[in-house]
């Protein structure tokens, strides 16, 4: 089978944080979009009354990450606070990640039914397997759906607190950096996230786990750049 | 909580669906090619900024050290945006196989470029996932299968929110899964699978449009047959696609057409079509062919004749298939519409895009080999002759003309008496007089059929100089038998 030359499909957009004022586009050049050739695109127009947004940080009480654009606000908002857990504040990728991680983590029954059936489940969307303990299963997603053993999402509870960036056992090589522990957000608490669903587990803003964050109202932002 | 933000702020509204559309008719052109090379084509998603406006992307091959240092500043600068930038510098550099290259030896450098990619800073996780997609990318299977530590991640994501993260990662699984039968053996164990069914009930269409990219690249895997395409067909999947080319004001063509060439190569693997005719293909695709004849019909631009080539080809394949006969899968597509919108899609053809006419009478062949119902509708309708002005085309086209005017003939003297008298006849002596022996041997079983339930004939053909015209095959020695045999029923007729 013969290989197609590379193709480019080039989609224009912003990067990541546009550090560019609006002044330093008035003078270039205004092309309309016409193809020189099928895979040319050419590069975006650059108007000048070009909207955009002073600096603003992310409204989730906690969570102190500044952003310029609103499509980086999006993006973050989705994987960090779209399924986030109100107890301890991990974020997690999915809402299912999410569910297994409240039964397993915060729900008292689980325990107790864990200890008479097997009732860690694979936390692959399809795959019907349960497991005694979170390490069997672990071995399980190993094993049969050929997971990398230190997959991020599937820490074994620890006793420690969130987001205190303590060791964790389960981070085998230092390569992994300062990341801590997957997602972690801020080190206050958050309240019940803005999010569409509700769960018994969700903690109404008024009240506070006692973990010492201050909740009073915040006059100045504090531009937290320790994370 | 957010509405989809346009990509690029400050363009002009129209910007974003003219890429789209040129997008699409570069995938129509590449198809096109694969289709007649079985070429295999990647798809690249590359976001320019504003530093690379020079049109080439001026960012150089990057050495060993560089990746090193923008790696480690990545992971451990201090300075947000210092993070952001070395990443940006990274991915710029993965643009070349040199650095690709010299990336995936550099020992530690997959597994720092994975623990960004499940950072909780949501940019350097975006621009993790852009490095990877660079990488995916490559033409070099080795390079493909250095990713494969991320792939659970990125089967992981895909049940995520955030929609162009999702986009971007269908597109990088789809790349990988080109290049390499190690990362689908991992994929499948994995949970491929049952990731694209979470994801295929996304709202987005950029999203559906990408995941119809990973799946169709995953259909075509030449394992796929036995390993890939059973699975598939246990899932919830084929319903979801057929879903998706339901006709009617929800349609979105791209994402149709996707679909349509998915199920294409899950027919043509011939694993369990009875169960696609179970979850409503065949009326789906008649449907779909009916509301393409009226868009063509409306001369509208909607993109819809795109999906043209793979309806008609998932609907000629389910026809011939055995297991799809002994369900009555036939009995589905009695509705003479189907008829009338072929015709209408000729004509269309005829002036946008031959190279599907033959497509097209192949549908029809398959529709009235085995329908008696479809051939008197043919008739009625007064298809004939339309039919009949196809026939100078081409020689293919001639071929597959005569063979349906074969299957409606061999259906009995009721259905011949509607042949002739009429315009047949002086087309078959035109056709007897051409040089192609496929041609002219159509045309001989054809006139065999029509003499044998219609004798009548027999007498005009020879005051038409039939005679003479089949002494001029006479010497041929794959027509010779055919010859001889109509010889002898003129002269005793």
């Amino acid at each position: 089978m013969g290989r197609a030359p590379a193709l480019t499909s080039a989609v224009q957009g912003q990067p990541g944080s546009c550090s560019k004022t609006p002044s330093q586009y008035k003078n270039e050049k205004v092309q309309f979009p016409g193809p020189k050739e099928p895979q040319d695109v050419p590069p975006p127009l650059r108007l000048a009354s070009f909207p955009r947004v002073p600096e603003f940080t992310c409204q989730v009480p906690g969570c102190c990450q500044v952003f310029a654009a609103l499509e980086d606000y999006q993006h973050h908002y989705n994987m960090l606070h779209g399924n986030a857990c109100s107890l301890c504040s991990r974020a997690f990728p999915s809402g299912h990640l999410l569910d297994a991680h409240i039964l397993e983590w915060h729900d008292s029954l689980f325990q107790i039914l864990a200890e008479r059936q097997d009732m860690y489940q694979c936390l692959i969307e399809g795959c019907p397997e349960k497991f005694k303990t979170s390490r069997d299963r672990k071995d399980h997603m190993v094993r049969f759906h050929l997971y990398p053993a230190d997959f991020r999402f599937d820490k074994p509870k620890t006793s420690r607190g969130p987001a205190t960036r303590g060791s964790d056992a389960d981070l085998s090589t230092a390569a992994l950096g300062d990341e801590g522990d997957a997602m972690e957000v801020c080190s206050e608490p958050a309240a019940a996230p803005p999010a569409p669903r509700t769960y018994i587990h969700r903690v109404p803003s008024t009240i506070c786990f006692g973990q010492g964050a201050s909740r009073g109202f915040k006059s100045t932002q504090k531009r937290n750049k320790h994370h | 909580m957010w509405t989809r933000q346009p990509r690029r702020p400050g363009l002009m509204a129209c910007g974003v669906e003219e890429l789209r559309r040129r997008r699409r008719e570069r995938e129509a052109a590449l198809r096109k090619a694969r289709r007649e090379q079985q070429l295999v084509s990647k798809r690249l998603l590359r976001e320019d900024d504003p530093e690379e406006a020079g049109g080439e992307s001026s960012a150089a091959v990057l050495g060993e050290a560089e990746v090193q240092e923008f790696l480690r500043l990545a992971q451990r600068g201090t300075e947000e945006k210092e993070r952001e930038k070395a990443l940006v510098n990274l991915r710029r550099g993965l643009q070349h196989p040199e650095t690709q290259q010299i990336f995936i030896r550099l020992e530690g450098s997959m597994r720092t470029l994975v623990g960004l990619l499940t950072s909780n800073r949501a940019l350097l996780q975006l621009e993790a996932a852009r490095c990877l997609h660079e990488l995916s990318h490559s033409e070099q299977s080795v390079v493909a299968e250095a990713c494969l530590p991320a792939t659970s991640y990125l089967l992981t994501y895909l049940s995520g929110h955030s929609s162009d993260f999702i986009e971007l990662c269908l597109y990088t699984l789809g790349n990988l899964i080109v290049e390499s039968e190690v990362v689908r053996q991992q994929l499948l164990p994995q949970g491929i699978v049952s990731a694209l069914v979470a994801c295929i009930q996304s709202p987005h269409v950029a999203v559906l449009e990408a995941l119809g990219y990973a799946l169709s690249q995953l259909l075509q895997a030449k394992e796929a047959p036995e390993k890939i395409i059973p699975s598939i067909l246990d899932s919830l999947l084929p319903q979801h696609m057929l879903r998706l080319m339901q006709p009617g004001p929800k349609l979105n063509p791209g994402v149709a057409v996707e679909f349509a060439w998915c199920l294409h190569y899950i027919i043509c693997s011939q694993v369990n079509n009875a169960l696609l005719i179970t979850h409503g293909a065949l009326s789906t695709l008649g449907l779909l062919l009916l509301d393409l004849a009226g868009a063509v019909q409306r001369t509208e631009e909607a993109g819809l004749e795109l999906l043209a080539c793979p309806v008609l080809r998932c609907l000629s394949n389910l026809l011939t298939d055995v297991a799809v006969e002994a369900v009555g899968g036939q009995m589905q597509l009695k509705d003479e519409r189907i008829l009338a919108a072929l015709f209408i899609l000729f004509q269309f053809f005829l002036q946008k895009q031959p190279s599907l006419l033959p497509e097209g009478l192949w549908l029809l062949n398959n529709l009235t080999a085995s329908s008696p119902t479809l051939c008197t509708s043919l008739l009625s309708l007064d298809l004939i002759e339309p039919l009949l002005q196809l026939l100078p085309l081409s020689n293919v086209v001639s071929v597959l003309v005569l063979t349906v005017l074969c299957n409606v003939a061999e259906k009995g003297p009721a259905y011949c008496r509607q042949l002739w008298p009429g315009p047949l006849l002086p087309c078959l002596l035109n056709t007897l007089a051409l040089s192609d022996t496929e041609v002219v041997g159509q045309s001989l079983e054809l006139l065999q059929l029509l003499f044998l339930y219609r004798p009548e004939a027999v007498q005009a053909f020879l005051q038409q100089s039939g005679l003479q015209a089949l002494e001029r095959h006479q010497e041929e020695v794959q027509l010779q038998d055919r010859v001889h045999a109509l010889q002898q029923i003129a002269l005793r007729g």
